[in-house]
This record gives C-alpha cells, structure tokens and sequence, in this order.
C-alpha cells in the first residue's frame, strides 16, 4: 500500500497499491486492505484509479457500486465521480463493477442504529460507528436504505479528486511542466500552451505515480454537473428499446428454465408427477428443486407450459392459511411479553391519559407485494473451475457467498455481473431465484442455464411488505394535543429477511417503529412502542420499509388528536415540531398548497408529515369528492435532503413515491386464503393506473446538513395525506388500507 | 412460419399458439417488448400490427397477420420517432421497463389523434401499468410529440 488519504468523519481510505504493470488506487477498510476487486482483471498496461474509477485503451469507466433499479443511481453516482475528474457523462462507460467488499455501504447503518437521524450527539455517532463496523464486517455491498448518494457524496468525488491529481502529476512528469500550471478539461490534461494529455495515454505513466496527496473536493458553488439538471446516460437506450435488462440477457448456448414451488410459501413439496410436462415440445429436463420443480426447455414459454402441466402435491403453510389468523396474532401481540422497543416516552402518558376524554382509534395495513414491472430471473452456468452469475440484484455480495456455498466453489471463482433491473422496490434484496438457478444448472454444467418467473410466481413467491396494526390513544387540552401513546404490532422484517441469509440481528427490529417514534414533535406527553408479533408470512424490504406502515399510523393518530383538540391540521403539527429543517418543510408545503384558503365545495386538503431515512417529508393532497368517488387532485411535496444532486431525477423519484404510496393505499392488497396470496397478477393488483394519477408539485429543501437519498421517503406521507383529506372532504375516517375497501376512488 | 418484423421477413419454427411476445423474445432476440404478466394487464408487451397497438402476449403466432414493428422497429437512436424524442426530452423513464410499451401505445394513438387532451391521454394510456410512477412525465411527453408530429 502507497500513501492514503483519510476523509474527515469517515473511516474509509483511498489508498493505491503497486501492481505488476500498473498501478490501483482504492478504498480501504480499517488497517487491512480487501482485495481491489479489479486488479483480478487488469491487463499489462491498464491502470486502475480506486475501484471507482478505471482507464485503459479504451477510455475511462467509472464504477458504480449501487444497482440501479431505475432509480437513476449509475448516473448519478457516475456524476459524483466525473464532477471531480474533469470529464463529460458521454465520455464515460459505467459499469456496476464486480463484487467486493470495499464497495460495503456506509450509510445503510445509520437507519438500523436505535438514535433519531437528527440526534448527532456523540451517542448517536457512536451506535451508528458500531453497525457501520458490523457492516463492514459483512461486507455488505448492498443497494438499499436510500443510500445511494450519501454513500458515494464523498467517496466518489474524493476518488475523482484523487485520480484527477494523480493524472495531473503524470503529465508534470511527462511534459516537464509543474503541477500547479496544469489545468484538467473534458479528460485531458491541459497544458500552459495549449496542448492537451488525454487521460488515457496518461494512464500508462500514472501507473508508476505516487499517489496524489492532500487532496481536498470541490466547493459545490464550483460544480458543473451536480445540482444542475443531468441527462441520464441510459435515456436514449432506454427509449430506444436497446437497454439490456436481466431478463433480456443472452449467453450463447443458454436454455431456459421455469419453476414452480408450493404457493404455500416455505410449504414442502410432497410429491409430482411430470409425465405430461416430458412429453411436451421443447422440454429437455424436470428438475426437483427445494420446495418445488424446475423444467428446462428451449424456450422461456415452452417453460412456462411445462412447468403449469406438473401436478404437484404440497404441503401446507407454516403460518396462518387465513387472514383471520394472521390479524389475530397481531391484535394479542399488544402484550409485555412482545415488547420489541420503547424508543419514545416524553413526560407521563400514563397519568395524562387518566384525565380527560381518552381518544382511542386502531389502524391496519396488509401485506403488499413488491411487483415490480420486470420479473424476477438469473442466468447461471456451472463448470468444474467457476461460476458466471448474470442477474439483477441489491445484494451481489451475498449472491456471491451463497453460490459459494452451494457449489462447493471458491468465492473467487463465482463472478458475479450485476445487470440492469426492471424495478425492485426492495424485491431484489432476495436471491431466492439465483439460489433456484443453481439447482438447475447444476444438473446441466457447462450450459448457461437462464431462469425466469412467471408473473405468478413472482407474486406467489413475493416477500411482502409486513403486515401491521396500530393501537392509538390520546387526550387534548385547551385546543393542544396533550397525551400521544402509539403502539404498533409487526413481524420482524429484518428477522425475515435477514433469516433467509442465515443470519441472526440481535436486539430489537428498528423497521417496526421506524417512521413513528423518531418524529420530531414536543407532545407533553409522548410514547410510540413496537411489539414484535411472531412470524408469519415471510415478509421483506418494501419500499420505505417500517415507515411505509408506521408513517401512516403515526400520523393519521396526530391528525385525529388535532382535530380532538379543535386546532389548525398544519398549524398544530407545525407548532409542535422542535426541528427547525422539518418545520421548514411544513411551512414550504403549506405555502405551496395555498394551506388556509378555501378549497372548494366537496373539496378536502390533507397534510401529513414523516420523517423517515433521516428525510423530513410534509405532503399535502387535495380531493374532490364526487358522485362516483374520491378524485385526487393535487399532491404538493417539500422534502429537506441537504443537498439536490439531480434535480431532474429527485423529480422523478418523488412523484413516483407519492405514486407508489397513493396507488397502494389506495387500490393494493396481498391476502392469504389456504395458505396462498390471493392476487397473482396486475387484474388483482394495480397499483395506480394513469388515469388515477393527480398532479404532483415537488419541492427539495437544503437547509439540513447531511445529503440523504430520496427514494423512499416521499413514500409514507402518502397515505396518511390522503385519509386526511377524504376527512376533510368527507368526514369519514379510513384507518384501513387499502382504503378502496371503504370507499370508491374515480 | 414466416413473420414480417420491423422490415425484414422472418422465419420461424413454433406452434401456433406461440404468443408473439416470446417469438420475437426467445426465437428472434428481439427483446424491446417485454414480458410483465402475459395476460394483457400491463401493457409492457405491446407493439404494431400493420400500426396498431396490440398485446404481444395475447396474439398467437399462427394468428399474426401483417407487419409487426417493435420499439426497435419504430425509430433508432439516429432516427427518433417523435415520440421516442419526447421520451427522451422528458427524461421520463425510471427504470424504464414499461417504457417501450408505453411508447408504442403513445405512437399508435396519436397516430388516431394527434391532439388529445387530457382525457383522451387518460383513456388511451391508462392500459399500460407503470409501475415506478411516471406518469406525470408520460403525459407530458405525449402533448409533446403529439405538438410535434403536428407541426411536422
């Protein structure tokens, strides 16, 4: 290891290392260094700059560690880094880089430490430092949590900075010109007479270079590319039709596979006979697979036939076969013996509640499906020396150890290459197809083996959203709310989730009050409390995790309590919230929605509030309530994210929050009926249809001091908005979603 | 089976009852349409038949009857279709899986009318799920290509 340079509040390192032929610079964790991911690659006379960035023959490839799931996050990271390095988007290849972990995520640990992320005492910064170690530790390479950009904020521009110094040094070196006389433009170097060191013929000389030292990034008034509107560098081809996504992936000589497993999810399979599927055009070979079959045939839709003809004999569910059971074991987890957590209890609500008029309501979310628009697959061959893994995934490194595993391989000789997705919102943090695909391959090594689900078994075999309820009570007094007391039931996500990787997360679930027990309002008398129902349906990451259910109970109870108390729905919860960049946002969203004026006949104005992954987030939503049902109108969004490093693309990403969040509220449900999910397909569930979509105003607030993602906030302000406004326009309260099951939407 | 795709005639070996969908994904390598659910709900699949929008999933191989273009078929990166171009100019994809579905809907319907308002892009384009939510920037983008394809 040559020199480093350490980024103040971070423990990473950018660090370089001498290699044959070449030189790498990259990221560092603790004293030891992991292996640099692409010095396996490198050929003579390729220098690799960290692993972010890397320039050889043939140009300059940033690499980005975060999948994108359409979110945007190659582009951006790849501006994080080009901004520093002096270079255009259309000069650059991006690649998602192969796995490692030096690509671990900082900032994902934040959200699982038990501290508000506007708590910075030395306490919070400290528990947040021992999951980041624990992350570390794993290696967890995972795209995730909204983290994306307050990952890479300063990684990725530092690695730009670094190469870019380092760059200028070869061409001092080269041309015979001092440093400080070099200037860098459109990836070259240019020198005082106006000739110009492309990047890449300098790569070769900056091999032999020591590494730039005291570097420091740019001040944001300099920028070029971030904060300004970018063109995302996949827009043509996504347009176009040419963006390979996985499940259009091609390896020569592949075949394809369907599987079907017991609906039941996690229910054996008892016994099958395939003797009507073998016979069928095209199919090569059943295979027995856990929990259920797999066939591979010469075609995905000869596939699909196939693996439909199988009879199979399944097993039953091991939990609840009816809703009945599953709300049941909700309703008796409010209950000492299932206490998960009491992260919130402000002055006395026992004896606030015992005087005056107890307000008391219970809230209910279901079960919902990630359905994303493309389904779930991976292409998988096996040979005797490696394992190739295509596939779109959130989590590459655990893909990586657990192919290991089942393989019998090196995690050396298992490559990983992560491909475009087609939407996730959390689904592809599981890796339950790849798992299948390995089942099946090797049974055929050699050949590329490409599974793909059908819309069906992506919905069957879906690991929802958490099912959840709310018990709230409360008292007002002299037109104040006085006493709020919140507790919320759920099955463990993380213990879901984090089971089928083997793993076990001691202490409490943070998902089951995230969203809830860190809002930053002074109630005198103020208690959120998380019960940890037992497990039933497998359940996992869905966008906005914990605070997609707890934002809506949490608000909509301050909303009932406002009304209790007879005050102002905006002007209340902005006089109770202590912190000023969240206030700031409620006074931007009701100065955007016009708040006080009057809105009409039949018309109803709603706001909500959550802050959820360190984002404050106010939504306000307009309604009309005609003959035939609600009518949403408008929806104004503020959200504080530090920082907007791409205005165009933060648009996109909250309107399609406030859409996700409405849609499902709305129309969206996943139940169980004989141990299986009811909804297999979009007739069943729709999200929201075009039609239904109102009109969103978005506005990002910079005053907090920290950059954050925003995938995932503008998601749990929806809901609550929402109900607030059809009781606004209504007088009717809906405590339940989908709230479609109490009233019609047009 | 012979097929005509995007200007070029095809030929085929699948049953009839083929959706075209997975012969033009798995037998041709054409994957701009794409696979969502397979019973017409989602719209993803959907490409022209003599210009018409139509379900790929739901058409059967033997039943095609004219000729087929997919996204690919409709305009390239160099020769923007106009409402490729307004795609583009929007910056309306997510992750974009939707997208060509979307677009050739977009190109089928303003080719019926070219100056919707906004029920009409309501009814014409709420048959395509899209699931990232870009919808505001779907509507915008069709009253620009549909302004451009009537100024042109």
């Amino acid at each position: 290891m040559g020199r480093a340079t350490t980024i103040a509040r971070r423990t990473f390192l950018i660090g370089s290392a001498a290699i044959a032929g070449g030189v790498a610079f990259g990221t560092y964790m603790y004293r030891r260094p992991p292996a640099n991911p692409l010095l396996a690659n490198l050929e003579e006379g390729e220098a690799a700059f960290t692993p972010y960035v890397k320039i050889d023959a043939e140009g300059v490839t940033l690499i980005t560690p975060r999948t994108d799931l359409g979110q945007g996050t190659y582009s951006v990271q790849a501006a994080m880094i080009a901004e520093e390095l002096d270079i255009e988007l259309d000069q650059v290849q991006v690649d998602p880089g192969p796995p490692s972990p030096a690509y671990y995520n900082t900032a994902l640990s934040e959200e699982s430490a038990p501290f508000r992320s506007t708590d910075e005492s030395f306490a919070a910064e400290s528990a947040r430092g021992f999951v980041d170690m624990l992350m570390k530790f794993l290696g967890m390479q995972v795209t995730g949590g909204s983290t994306s950009v307050p990952d890479g904020y300063e990684k990725l521009r530092m690695a730009g900075a670094v190469a870019r110094e380092t760059l200028k040094a070869a061409a001092a070196s080269k041309s015979g010109v001092a440093v400080d006389q070099l200037k860098t433009a459109n990836g070259a170097v240019q020198l005082p007479d106006g000739s110009e060191l492309t990047y890449v013929e300098l790569a070769p000389v900056a091999a032999g270079m020591e590494l730039a030292s005291g570097v420091t990034l740019r001040d944001p008034g300099e920028w070029r590319l971030l904060g300004k509107p970018m063109r995302r560098h996949d827009m043509v081809a996504k347009s176009t039709g040419r963006l390979t996504y996985g499940i259009d992936m091609k390896i020569d000589g592949m075949v394809h596979a369907a599987v079907k497993r017991n609906p039941r999810q996690g229910g054996a399979l008892k016994g099958f006979d395939a003797s009507a599927a073998e016979k069928m055009r095209g199919v090569m070979k059943v295979v027995p697979i856990k929990g259920g079959v797999g066939v591979i045939a010469d075609n995905s839709w000869r596939a699909f036939q196939a693996v439909e003809a199988i009879e199979c004999d399944w097993g039953p569910a091991p939990y609840p076969a009816n809703m009945d059971g599953h709300w049941e074991t909700l309703a008796n987890s409010f209950v000492d013996e299932r206490l998960d957590a009491r992260t919130r209890d402000d002055g006395d609500v026992e004896a606030a509640l015992r005087q005056g008029e107890v307000f008391e309501a219970e809230y209910r979310v279901p079960y919902l499906a990630h359905a994303p628009l493309e389904p779930i697959s991976a292409i998988v061959k096996v040979t005797e020396e490696r394992v190739d893994v295509w596939t779109g995934t959130q989590i590459p490194r655990f893909v990586q150890n657990n192919v290991a595993t089942m393989t019998g391989m090196d995690v050396e000789n298992v490559h990983v290459h992560v491909l475009y997705v087609g939407g996730s919102f959390g689904h592809r943090l599981e890796d339950d197809v790849v798992r299948q695909t390995v089942e099946i391959a090797m049974t055929m090594k050699g050949t590329p083996v490409k599974l793909t689900y059908s819309r069906e078994e992506d919905m069957l075999h879906d690991y929802p959203r958490q099912i959840a309820m709310a018990r709230g009570r409360g008292t007002v007094k002299d037109g104040k709310v006085e006493a709020y007391d919140l507790g919320i039931a759920m099955p463990s996500v993380i213990g879901s989730q984090m089971g089928r990787q083997g793993l076990s997360v001691p202490g409490p679930d943070p998902a089951i009050l995230a969203g809830a027990w860190e809002q930053p309002f002074a109630i005198a008398n103020y208690r959120v409390t998380g019960y940890r129902a037992p497990e039933l349906a497998p359940i996992s990451s869905w966008r906005s995790v914990g605070a997609s259910s707890n934002g809506f109970f949490h608000d909509c109870l301050l909303d009932e309590l406002i009304h209790a108390a007879g005050a102002d729905p905006l002007e209340e919860r902005i006089r109770l919230c202590w912190h000023e960049p969240s206030r700031k946002v409620l006074e931007a969203v009701g100065e955007m929605s016009g708040w006080g004026s009057d809105v009409g006949a039949n018309r109803g104005r709603g706001v909500a509030f959550c802050m959820s992954f360190g984002v404050a987030t106010a939504e306000v939503v307009e309604v009309t309530a005609t003959d035939a049902g609600i009518r949403i109108d408008k929806v104004y969004v503020a959200a504080e994210v530090g920082k907007v490093v791409d205005p165009v693309n933060f648009d996109n990403l909250v309107k399609g929050g406030v859409i996700w969040g409405l849609g499902h509220a709305m129309n969206c449900e996943i139940t169980y009926a004989d141990g299986m999910a009811e909804q297999t397909n979009y007739h069943a569930y729709e999200g929201m249809r075009l039609y239904q979509c109102p009109e969103i105003e978005v506005r990002g607030l910079e005053n907090g001091d920290k950059i954050r993602g925003i995938g995932e906030p503008p998601v749990p302000p929806a809901a609550p908005a929402l109900a607030n406004a059809i009781f606004a326009a209504t007088g009717k309260r809906i405590r339940e979603m989908p709230f479609n099951k109490h009233i019609d939407f047009v | 089976m012979k097929l005509t795709v995007n200007g070029q005639e095809r030929e085929v070996d699948v049953e009839d009852d083929m959706p075209l969908l997975w012969v033009l994904r798995d037998e041709l390598g054409i994957t701009g349409p794409k696979y969502g659910c397979g019973i017409a709900q989602c719209g993803a699949c959907t490409v022209h038949v003599d210009g018409v929008a139509v379900r790929s999933c739901q058409l059967r191989a033997g039943d095609v009857e004219g000729d087929v273009t997919t996204i690919e078929g409709l305009g390239t990166p160099e020769t923007l279709h106009a409402v490729q171009a307004a795609w583009i100019e929007h910056q309306v994809a997510q992750c974009g899986y939707c997208q060509p579905g979307q677009m050739m809907q977009a190109a089928s319907f303003l080719d019926l009318n070219d100056d919707p308002d906004d029920e009409d892009i309501d009814r014409a384009m709420s048959s395509n799920l899209c699931r990232c939510g870009t919808y505001p920037r779907i509507r915008e983008a069709v009253k620009t290509a549909a302004r451009n394809l009537r100024n042109a």
